[in-house]
């Protein structure tokens, strides 16, 4: 590489006392002084989230209020801190649902672990968790810092399902009792 | 009256009554400039700047409660009541006697400069403008030069005595950097006190005579020495800014390289001495500043405190003339604090080199010059 | 080119790779020993063949040869033998290597063909692998990953078939998920001889189901879900337990007989979650009981012993109680090898008799024998005992009435099971070294808990005299204490010398000390097991009968030889 020699300007005399650039820069910070203040003010204003904001991990339900967890533990598994702990258990029959099976018995996420990477929502096969627009998680202590199922589900809410695919599947269940095509 | 009264209690009473009032003014001026820096600071970056606390029922007063909040005033006191009720530790391997006399010595200087500046002016029966100062001593200049050049042994004191690498080097930096603009600073003056000492008049180097020589009548009799000696006043100005170790001058305290220079070690009350001492050294150049060049107590160029007073038709109430006298010096020192803070958030902090460089290349001579450009301009107009 | 085939051995050619394979061997075996992978559902090396899933599909082709001349017929253009490729692709389970066939399993046919056995097999699958445990081992993963097309072209609705049937107390059916491989049929008609699987009605609605009044409750259930492919089968104990891939694998050996089956223990975060065979064919091929998977709940038991006073205090306690003499030793034929060894020791260094209890039950002539204790020929070959224990410790009973012994160290033998009186036991002092409560654990002076076998190292001797390793699948119960440690401390209270704890610095001494075990260590014990001598022993009138890969030599005369396992098919 040829190296280019820069031409710089000689200062001239003005430039030089530093003067009229000290005042330019009064000019500046006084504009600044005077002009719209840019920040918020924290717990009364809030930012506006963008959509597909990595907040907080959240376990969501369908429209009919189902829990969409059916406890995989794929997050569990491709969480890079190990930060979610899921106990797998069986839906009883009876509940109308036991046609889904499985469904997480505690479902556990140390968000002094979580690193929001968005891995868990990326895997997720049921699109049961999903990091929202929620960005703030403090306590006193380890334990408060720990979201388990309960809270996930308070904070996650319910989130608009374009397959119902469960729903499906028992209305197949239902139609195949009805009449046996064989 | 209440001015008969004072003046006919014993001197050491008066005496007492006066340093209380210093320290009862400095104190809080202090501490709102440090609440006003922090105010400044945050305008000029866009933020609104503190605005939290609240007293409650201070809080329940409609607008001006939240005015005062959102204008963040309690946050003084609330600084203030930590600084005085926090743990004041002293660190185990300091040198204890030296270490606890530094603050004390920083404040000694500040508040003793204070009686010398006349802060205000009235008219006495015969139309003569008397100065209002705690002690208008004769040697004005050169005591506040000489008492607050002590400041720098609280420097030195407090960087030796925190027995630690940093504040020993600030200190250093410190000393070396007071010293090289008190030439500067001096040198700068000189010209001022020549042009009033006119031949025949009693020698003097008080403010008084300052204010009075820029009250006179007629065109350069009107005008400010700030604009009859612009070299000067700039001199004063960026000097001042060095002896109080202001941005861009504050490399004595820069927190980059020297965590947190002499003052490392300390915290809590004592840390607060010498944040009061900082200010108070603001106020004290500020209104040393605007007395010698730009007008004293006179509201504007070439209208003097007593054209000013028939104006108003107030030339006979000295009480209410004394008042607006100090309201108007006291808005000009402000003006100026509001500078250094203004500066302070425009022009960075200079690299040692430079200052050193700034300080015996540059201003130095440029003072020696205009010395003596205006010690033969003053020979030829006084003659 | 064909290189000239020893006697048993054909010769084949598997994409351009020439291997020599015993004679009968078929192709997906022949292709694995090239490092070939052939995929296959209803295929298993220990069932006989259906070839009904058709995956194994590759294309065969023989050397051509003049008809008339039987001559080679060379291809000009390659200087070599021209090859007959046979048109149709052929499955690999049901054909045997010929000599000179030639396999090709890489070729666009053999993908096609693949890609659509998938998508059929696809069609009416649930793909509900969320909740399915086979999920991580499942061969319809793997091979869809692997063979299948991606995506799937099907819109129609999917069958629907049965869910969630108990198909007997231990597993669940999921019909849905069926391939209809039949491995599960023809295990339980060919090994575990209880013929109690089929299909019923055709084509797509074909179902996996009992025969009517049957259930699949025999005590071999459990190996149809280990041999499922797919999640159709799967244990109710396991079931949503945990996925598979979280599990951390262990070799161990199953405890409940002298069988020894190889298993392999699945843990998490020190909690076993289920314990499957380990394929080993001079053992258990690839198989294990039912009762043997249940054993890991003694792991959590209620009834686990925990320590109540530190090891040290145990163990001062133990030695004022054993030094006071007239000590009898009953040691375990439930201990590994090298507790034995150090059970011997303390008996030396008591000048101890030293006992074994026998428990004898019946043999299901497969994988469970009439032996149920794990390491009676430990003891055999570690000293520990001369001839063969009695069921009930007559002779320890008559000591005790005789007052002959007043201490008893039991090693987890229950002595009130074995045969002692509640009088008897009142009358002696018993150091009980054990894993649970029981009447003896009740009855003692000093219990030292110990550990069981998923918590510990070491080895057991099965009835074939092949001495088997099994390793610590999880941290030991935290109030127990590990046996090693326990013994050899013992060992060294009472005067017996110091022995280290660590596996490999003890078996240096039992290499010195045992002539059977001179030539070996621990860690030179292949993990399908050594074949010790047996002919020592073979005087001695053992209670096994007939099993997999066992049968019991004639006992009286000594000559007759160890009984050499059948070989399994190669691998």
């Amino acid at each position: 590489m040829a190296v280019i020699q820069v031409e710089r300007k000689p200062l001239s005399f003005a430039e030089r006392t530093y003067i009229p650039q000290v005042l330019g820069g009064l000019k500046t910070t006084f504009k600044h002084l005077i002009s719209k203040k840019q920040t918020l003010e924290y717990p009364e204003q809030r930012p506006e989230i963008p959509p597909g904001y990595r907040g907080v991990p959240t376990l969501v339900k369908d429209p009919n209020g189902r829990e969409k967890c059916v406890s995989c533990q794929l997050c569990e598994f491709v969480c890079p801190p190990k930060a979610i702990r899921i106990t797998p258990g069986e839906i009883p029959a009876g509940s109308g649902r036991e046609h889904v099976e499985k469904a997480p018995k505690a479902f556990d996420i140390d968000m002094l672990r979580c690193i929001y990477c968005g891995y868990c929502q990326e895997v997720c096969p049921e699109e049961a968790i999903f990091l929202q627009n929620q960005f703030s998680m403090s306590g006193y202590t380890r334990e408060e810092m720990v979201n388990h199922k309960d809270k996930l589900y308070e904070l996650g809410g319910t989130l608009p399902d374009q397959h119902f695919k469960w729903d499906k599947k028992k209305a197949a269940e239902i139609a195949a009792a009805e009449h046996p095509s064989h | 009256m209440l001015a008969d009264f004072f003046f006919n209690l014993h001197p050491i009473v008066q005496g007492l009554i006066k340093g209380l009032a210093v320290i009862l003014v400095i104190f809080p001026i202090a501490g709102v400039c440090s609440m006003a820096e922090r105010k400044v600071a945050a305008w000029v970056q866009d933020r609104p700047g503190p605005n939290r606390a609240v007293v409650p029922w201070v809080a329940w007063i409609p607008f001006v409660g939240t005015f005062l909040q959102r204008l963040g005033v309690f946050h003084v006191m609330a600084d203030g009541g930590k600084m005085l009720f926090k743990e004041d530790s002293t660190p185990g391997h300091v040198n204890k006697f030296y270490f606890i006399a530094a603050p004390v010595l920083a404040m000694i200087p500040a508040l003793t400069t204070v009686t010398t500046v006349p802060f205000g002016a009235y008219l006495d029966a015969a139309g003569k403008v008397i100065p209002l100062g705690l002690a208008p001593i004769d040697i004005g200049i050169l005591a506040v030069f000489a008492v607050s050049s002590l400041g720098v042994y609280s420097l030195i004191l407090a960087g030796w005595a925190s027995n630690s690498k940093y504040p020993f080097l600030g200190s250093v930096r410190a000393s070396a950097q007071l010293i090289s603009y008190e030439l500067s600073m001096t040198l700068a003056v000189v010209p001022v006190f020549l042009w009033i000492n006119v031949p025949g008049s009693d020698a003097t180097l008080g403010f008084g005579r300052v204010v009075e020589l820029q009250s006179q009548p007629g065109f350069w009799g009107g005008a400010w020495f700030g604009f009859l000696m612009p070299i000067s006043a700039f001199i004063f100005l960026v000097a001042l800014f060095a002896e109080t170790n202001r941005q861009p001058f504050d490399t004595v305290e820069s927190e980059a390289d020297l965590v947190g220079s002499f003052h490392t070690e300390y915290g809590a009350f004592k840390w607060g001495l010498f944040f009061v001492a900082e200010y108070s050294h603001m106020i004290i150049g500020s209104a040393v500043f605007i007395l010698l060049f730009f007008g004293g107590w006179n509201p504007l160029p070439w209208v003097p405190l007593a054209t000013f007073a028939e104006w108003l038709n107030i030339a006979d109430k000295p009480v209410v003339l004394g008042i607006v006298s100090i309201v108007i010096f006291l808005a000009k020192v402000i003006f100026m604090i509001f500078v250094f803070m203004w500066v302070r958030w425009t022009v960075p902090r200079f690299r040692y080199d430079q200052v050193m460089k700034l300080g015996w290349q540059k201003l130095l001579p440029l003072s020696i010059a205009n010395l003596i450009f205006y010690a033969v301009a003053i020979a030829f107009i006084q003659k | 080119m064909i290189q000239p085939a020893k006697p048993d051995l054909v010769t084949v050619n598997i994409d351009g790779k020439e291997v020599a394979v015993p004679k009968g061997t078929n192709v997906i075996e022949a292709a694995r020993l090239v490092g070939v992978d052939v995929p296959h559902y209803c295929y298993h090396p220990k069932l006989s063949v259906v070839g009904n899933c058709r995956m194994c599909l590759v294309e065969m082709g023989m050397p051509a040869v003049d008809p008339a001349t039987k001559a080679p017929i060379i291809d000009p253009a390659t200087g070599k033998q021209k090859i007959n490729w046979i048109p149709r692709p052929q499955i690999g389970c049901g054909t045997n290597a010929t000599p000179g066939m030639h396999i090709r399993t890489n070729t666009p046919l053999v993908k096609d063909c693949r890609e659509g056995v998938m998508e059929f097999l696809l069609i009416n699958h649930p793909l509900d692998c969320p909740i399915c445990d086979q999920a991580g081992e499942c061969k319809l993963q793997e091979q869809s990953t692997q063979y299948g097309r991606g995506y799937s072209r099907y819109i129609e609705q999917k069958n629907v078939k049965p869910k969630r049937t108990q198909l007997g107390p231990r597993v669940t059916l999921d019909d849905e998920r069926c391939i209809l491989c039949s491995r599960c049929i023809r295990f339980s008609k060919e090994i575990a001889k209880d013929d109690v699987l089929g299909f019923v009605d055709r084509g797509s609605y074909s179902t996996l189901t009992c025969y009517p009044g049957h259930e699949l409750a025999n005590n071999y259930s459990l190996n149809t879900v280990d041999i499922c492919p797919v999640g159709a089968l799967t244990s109710t104990d396991f079931r949503f337990k945990m996925r598979v891939w979280f599990l951390k694998q262990t070799n161990s050996i199953d405890p409940e007989s002298s069988v020894g089956v190889n298993t392999i223990v699945w843990s998490r975060e020190g909690i076993i979650y289920r314990l499957t065979p380990r394929r080993n064919d001079e053992v258990n091929d690839t198989w294990m009981a039912d009762s043997g998977r249940v054993l890991y709940k003694q792991v959590n038991d209620s009834s686990r012993l925990a320590a109540q006073v530190g090891l040290e205090d145990a163990l001062t306690q133990a030695k004022a109680l054993l030094a006071s003499g007239s000590v009898a030793v009953v040691g375990s034929g439930r201990s590994s090898v090298e507790e034995q060894f150090l059970t011997k020791k303390i008996a030396a260094a008591l000048n101890a008799p030293a006992y074994l209890v026998s428990r004898v039950g019946e043999g299901d002539k497969l994988l469970i024998s009439a032996d149920r204790n794990p390491n009676v020929r430990g003891a055999l070959v570690t000293g520990l005992i001369d001839k063969l224990p009695e069921q009930r410790l007559a002779a320890l009973a008559e000591a005790i009435d005789a007052g002959r012994v007043k201490t008893v160290l039991s090693i987890g033998e229950d002595l009130a099971a074995a045969g002692l009186t509640e009088a008897q036991l009142a009358k002696v002092s018993v150091v009980y070294l054990g894993t649970h409560a029981n009447a003896t654990s009740a009855a003692a002076k000093v219990v030292i808990p110990t550990q069981t076998v998923f918590e510990k190292s070491g080895t057991f001797i099965n009835q074939q005299f092949r001495i088997q390793k099994f390793h610590r699948a999880v941290p030991g119960f935290t109030k127990a204490f590990d046996d090693l440690v326990v013994l050899s401390k013992l060992l060294a209270e009472v005067g017996g010398g110091a022995i280290s704890s660590d596996l490999n610095a003890l078996w240096s001494v039992i290499a010195a000390e045992v002539p059977a075990l001179a030539s070996t260590s621990f860690a030179k014990i292949p993990d399908s097991g050594l074949l010790l001598d047996s002919t020592p022993y073979a005087a001695l009138p053992f209670v096994e009968g007939e099993t997999l890969h066992y049968k019991p030599a004639a006992p009286v005369p000594p000559a007759a030889g160890i009984p050499t396992p059948p070989k399994g098919t190669p691998a």
